[in-house]
């Protein structure tokens, strides 16, 4: 018997308005798990062989809403979503925290797939008496506040209205589009609890193509079985007691890092990556915490780590913003990176994101793309309608409404940046794309690389599979497999993970000999393989090429203009030796291609002919 | 014999982590399952976490409406106990409640409370381990105001949301 699982998941075609619960056999979990790695599996096997003709905004792509074995029942719970991604044409497993996973797993679901397009906007409510589709047409337009309201609100009454003796019911957890997804967006993404963001991968405008507005779970069943439950009980304590232990996380959240990834190690995005250094001390957690937060500990089921902290504005003309935080990468995204370097205007975009339901890290590295073309006079006030100076919080106001609702120059800033910089070139005549800052499609994270004191270095982006995610990046080929990519299809919070307690929590939970040299050696890289695949059948509108693509951004590669580390780049050569060598290590030739030799030994035989093309001869 | 026990809860200081949920759930029920905890974490609108649990009302309308007497007040620590055996799942519990906190347990259909666990309270121990206390227990007669705290969630949220959000706390329930 399986645990950890609830042993069903959801298959949903919105097109026939069919709803089918399935089974996945007991080998197919254990290798792939579920999130990450149980959606790359599933779109290997429904699609893979037509992927590169499948539009991603089109009826067919399947969009993937998991949980993970250990989702929730793990401290840190999390949701993973991922499906053919309409900015890199491969996959990104996007997670966000949230009730949801345990809401999902306590209705005896362990995710839901979703394929086709309703005739009209929808939302799936799932509960223990299983999964309907209702109307949203009411629903379409709003933002993430009023979604959320409205839904609590019915959700709540109409299942009081269909048990009504049980006593008060709880308000359901949802993920959920903002006008963005609904806009297909690119860059939108899937949300829940209003600021907690599946980001990267924009999912949320594969949502709005299916006319999905959002997936409601409430479950009054017990979490599912595990295998060892005292085990579980045990390690749950220790790990609460480690995560406990620590407290610059508990008391900042990643907050104090808008300041000291600027003044210290000097790889925070400043105006478009122009510079990674600055020396603002207003753009510090102290700050944050005392002029705006109103909860300084917040948390998502099963989470001591409280990394998120509530940020209200409650003067001024922002007033009414509320935000988490904002967390590193939206004081980066949201403020440094559009030259905002004061707290109210940067928890002001990073709302106004959050609430329409961009990718704060995305869609703010596309605003801050178009201050740069502005700056340098490619783009101008009538292609705007207003002037984009860098930290006008007005202007940039201005400029995500544009984006969001597709009008003027933001219909093609809607685009992630990547296609933006392609079209701007075209349309005025100059080579704009060395001012995208993308890997893949995929914006990239808020940590550079240049003056290499940050967790990400040189290959990190280049040669991941899933672009500019900082959340996955690439360091050495062989133990990373046994952390994001674990963790992603495992579903649980990276920020909760405590050294190897992970791998003894897994065995506790499912029961299976789980280990991190098996993680490393086999199961996470089939996992990164397929990706690898989906990356480079690419298509339809886009396709990657190896020689030039698995590279970073140019922009990587010019000198740091200021700060401590002024002079120091990433250094080419070192790219070239160290892509060489992850290749290698996992088994693809020096293109980057998977081998037959490794595509047979991981089981995965049938890719070949697939990819049998793109291999030189 | 000691005095009798009462958990204060203070919401602003809940951060929804719901270990409580879980903690309780593993006592009375060996599972982790939220929705038979007998504290639960509502919230009507993100960052307006209710912990919301037996106020142990001075005058116990709950008890007083049992037809079938399932409901009896434990003489050390004063908690609400039901006998599961008794209970007929009439809900009339929950209707006399001023903050309908009674419900019925999703798989016995019985009406569940908070026991105090017997003085030893789970949920408080690890909220009081992450620091946040908002759930402490007390030990002295905290008298007639306890009942001011039997309050529907959604009528708590209406409260916490303008302390927390401002003006916009108005419009968020």
């Amino acid at each position: 018997m399986l645990r950890g699982y609830a042993g069903k998941f959801l298959d949903i075609d919105l097109t026939r308005e069919k709803i089918k619960e399935i089974k996945f056999p007991e080998a197919t979990l254990y290798q792939y798990f579920g999130g990450r790695g149980l959606a790359t599996k599933v779109l290997w096997d429904r699609l893979g062989k037509k992927w590169p003709k499948v539009d991603p905004l089109g009826p067919e792509n399947i969009l993937t809403i998991l949980t993970g074995p250990l989702s929730a029942i793990h401290p840190g719970s999390r949701i993973c979503v991922s499906g053919k991604s309409p900015l890199s044409n491969g996959t990104v497993g996007a997670t966000a925290s949230s009730e949801f996973s345990m809401e999902l797993k306590c209705a005896g679901y362990d995710g839901v797939f979703v394929t086709g397009k309703a005739s009209n906007p929808v939302y799936l409510l799932i509960t223990d008496d299983g999964c309907e589709i209702r109307d949203a047409t009411h629903l379409w337009g709003k933002v993430g506040e009023e979604t959320i309201k409205t839904l609590n609100a019915e959700v709540k009454n109409e299942l009081g209205k269909r048990k009504p003796k049980v006593g008060l019911w709880k308000e359901p957890s949802m993920v959920y589009i903002g006008p963005a997804g609904e806009n297909i967006v690119r860059n939108a993404c899937v949300l829940t609890k209003l600021v907690h963001a599946a980001g990267y991968g924009g999912y949320g405008a594969v949502m709005g193509s299916k006319n999905l507005k959002a997936v409601v779970a409430k479950g009054r069943g017990p979490l599912p079985e595990t295998a060892a439950p005292k085990t579980v009980k045990i390690l749950l304590q220790e790990y609460h007691r480690r995560i406990i232990s620590r407290d610059q996380m508990r008391r900042w959240g990643t907050g104090y890092a808008g300041y000291t990834v600027g003044a210290e190690t000097s790889s925070e995005p400043v105006r478009n990556w122009q510079e990674e250094w600055h020396d603002e001390k207003s753009m510090a957690g102290v700050r944050y915490s005392t002029r705006f937060w109103v909860k300084p500990y917040w948390a998502d089921f099963n989470c001591t780590r409280s990394c998120m902290k509530i940020s209200c504005i409650k003067s001024g003309r922002w007033k009414g913003d509320i935000t988490d935080m904002p967390d590193y990468e939206l004081e980066a995204y949201c403020g440094t990176n559009l030259g905002i370097f004061n707290p109210e205007d940067n928890i002001h975009i990073s709302a106004l994101a959050d609430n329409l339901g961009v990718s704060g890290i995305n869609t703010a590295n596309t605003m801050g793309f178009a201050a740069e073309l502005y700056q340098r006079g490619i783009l101008t006030k009538d292609d705007l309608g207003f002037e984009l100076k860098w930290g006008d919080a007005e202007a940039f106001t201005k400029l995500v409404h544009l984006i969001v609702n597709r009008q003027k120059i933001g219909d093609i800033l809607a685009e992630g940046t990547y296609r933006a910089a392609l079209k701007i070139s075209e349309l005025k005549g100059v080579d704009v794309t060395p001012y995208a800052v993308h890997v893949k499609g995929i914006e990239i994270g808020a940590h550079g690389t240049r003056s290499d004191q940050d967790f990400t270095h040189d290959i990190c982006y280049a040669a991941s599979v899933q672009g500019g995610d900082h959340t996955s990046i690439v360091s050495d080929g062989y133990n990373d497999m046994g952390g994001a990519i674990f963790q992603d299809s495992a579903v649980v919070c990276m920020f909760c993970v405590d050294g190897d307690l992970i791998w003894d929590f897994a065995r506790a939970v499912t029961g299976w000999k789980v280990t991190r040299d098996r993680w490393c050696s086999e199961q996470g890289p089939r996992i990164v393989t397929l990706q690898r695949v989906f990356l480079l059948l690419g298509g339809p509108d886009i396709f990657w090429n190896p020689d030039k693509d698995d590279d970073n951004p140019s922009r990587f590669y010019e000198p740091l203009p200021t700060g401590p580390y002024k002079g120091k780049t990433t250094d080419r050569n070192v790219v070239k030796e160290k892509r060489r060598k992850y290749y290698d290590a996992v088994g693809w030739d020096e293109r980057g291609i998977p081998t037959k030799e490794t595509l047979e030994k991981l089981a995965l035989e049938e890719v070949d002919n697939v990819i049998r093309g793109l291999r030189r001869e | 014999m000691r005095n009798p026990i009462w958990i204060v809860r203070d919401y602003i200081r809940c951060t929804g982590c719901r270990r409580c949920e879980i903690a309780c759930s593993l006592r009375h029920e060996n599972r982790i399952w939220p929705e038979t905890s007998r504290v639960r974490i509502f919230m009507p609108f993100p960052g307006l976490e209710v912990p919301h649990l037996c106020a142990q009302c001075d005058d116990y309308p709950c008890v007083k409406v049992c037809p079938v007497e399932a409901l009896s007040v434990d003489s050390q620590t004063k908690a609400v106990i039901v006998d599961q055996e008794k209970c007929i799942s009439c809900g009339n519990c929950i209707s006399a409640c001023p903050g309908k906190i009674p419900y019925l347990h999703p798989q016995t259909n019985k009406a569940i409370i908070c026991d105090l666990c017997g003085g030893d309270t789970e949920c408080v121990k690890v909220c009081k381990e992450a620091g946040y206390q908002a759930l402490k227990l007390v030990e002295e007669d905290v008298g007639i105001q306890k009942k001011l705290h039997a309050l529907e969630p959604d009528v708590i949220a209406k409260d916490l949301a303008v302390n927390l959000y401002g003006e916009k706390g108005e419009e968020v329930i």
